[in-house]
């Protein structure tokens, strides 16, 4: 049991981030490889993720725009965001884009749109949630090690 | 971290004092990773580090072509050994040359063709797979990349696998993995190259 009460805050955080579907176990495997020589690495990462992806995101959006879709455009794209999403375990913003190459794949446009809003909406939450995680993170100081969770 | 039996052309700590390097310097396994993916770039940095490399980062088979000194097909005579590099670990999926092509490069090489090329991929197709392996691909991992492959590949390098004894194999967990193996894979190195499929398409979990 965590007696800081910042150390607390983000622990509860954390449980509920993964409890909610929000985070997988690569998020975890990013976590282990923190250390005092890296002690932002995690951070760095979902950083460079928000960055690299807004460019993905708006290819995306302006690919959508033009009619009649290129479906092969588009789950090309789509295949680059579900990689870098895949490697900081954003899980449910890793589902949306595995749902919208499916429509991509059987040329579903409309399904295409509504999913690509729902991904929209996941990936900005979690960005809300992430930098609120980091935030107190910041203030709680080094964790010890990373603790899996259930 | 002493690497033992080490890969073959692992340069000797004597050859090294002219350049300024320390012996442990020379033990280090120099990995160039190729990905066009920042993200994955930032963490298989990371990741090989951890596991005590010495990486150098590319962002395409291009790139990772010109720093081999390969890029205009000459070959290339590096001076110092210190560059020399011990693995290559490559993305499958990228813009311009592909990770197949790239590893179709290092192969062609009479220079190159001896480095260890590991091939990654988000996707776990089969027939992908096995054209890698065949083009001579040390082992293919499937993304997202954990430490534990990394690890499984940087301790497989340390062992001289053409002696023939896999220590990895030795070492085994020793579940169902090993004999669940196809049966065309009987030699102990294709065996190796099969274990990051089999956790993947053969685990239960989840």
């Amino acid at each position: 049991m965590e007696r800081n009460p910042l150390r607390r805050q983000l622990q509860i955080m954390r449980k509920s981030l993964f409890d909610q579907g929000y985070l997988d176990e690569q998020f975890v495997q990013l976590e282990e490889l923190q250390d005092d020589s890296n002690p932002n690495f995690v951070e760095e990462v979902v950083t460079l993720y928000y960055r690299d992806s807004a460019r993905l995101i708006l290819n995306i959006e302006q690919a959508l725009e033009r009619k009649p879709y290129n479906f092969h455009k588009l789950d090309a794209y789509m295949h680059q965001f579900k990689g870098s999403s895949s490697s900081i375990g954003a899980k449910k913003v890793k589902a949306e884009s595995t749902l919208f190459r499916e429509y991509c794949k059987s040329g579903n446009g409309e399904g295409c749109m509504r999913c690509f809003q729902q991904l929209k909406k996941e990936y900005a939450t979690l960005r809300k949630k992430l930098e609120a995680y980091f935030q107190v993170a910041r203030q709680a100081g080094p964790m010890e090690t990373a603790c899996r969770p259930k | 971290m002493a690497v033992n039996g080490a890969v073959t052309w692992l340069r000797r700590a004597g050859e090294m004092d002219g350049y300024g390097l320390s012996a442990s310097d020379t033990e280090e396994v120099h990995v160039l990773a190729v990905d066009d993916s920042h993200v994955d770039r930032k963490v298989i940095e990371r990741l090989l580090k951890i596991t005590s490399c010495k990486v150098t980062a590319v962002d395409s088979g291009r790139r990772a072509l010109q720093f081999l000194g390969l890029e205009d097909e000459k070959e290339a005579s590096n001076g110092f050994d210190g560059l020399k590099v011990d693995l290559i670990i490559t993305d499958y999926c990228m813009p311009g040359m592909t990770g197949y092509e790239l590893l179709k490069k290092v192969k062609e090489s009479s220079v190159f063709r001896e480095i260890p090329v590991v091939i990654m991929s988000s996707e776990k197709v089969i027939t992908r797979i096995d054209r890698c392996l065949e083009e001579g691909a040390e082992d293919f991992i499937v993304k997202p990349v954990k430490l534990s492959d990394v690890k499984r590949i940087i301790d497989c390098m340390t062992t001289d696998l053409r002696g023939g004894i896999n220590k990895r194999k030795l070492r085994d967990e020793g579940e169902d993995r090993s004999s669940s193996s196809p049966t065309t894979v009987d030699s102990p190195t294709r065996r190796l190259k099969m274990t990051s499929l089999e956790e993947h398409v053969f685990s239960s979990k989840k």
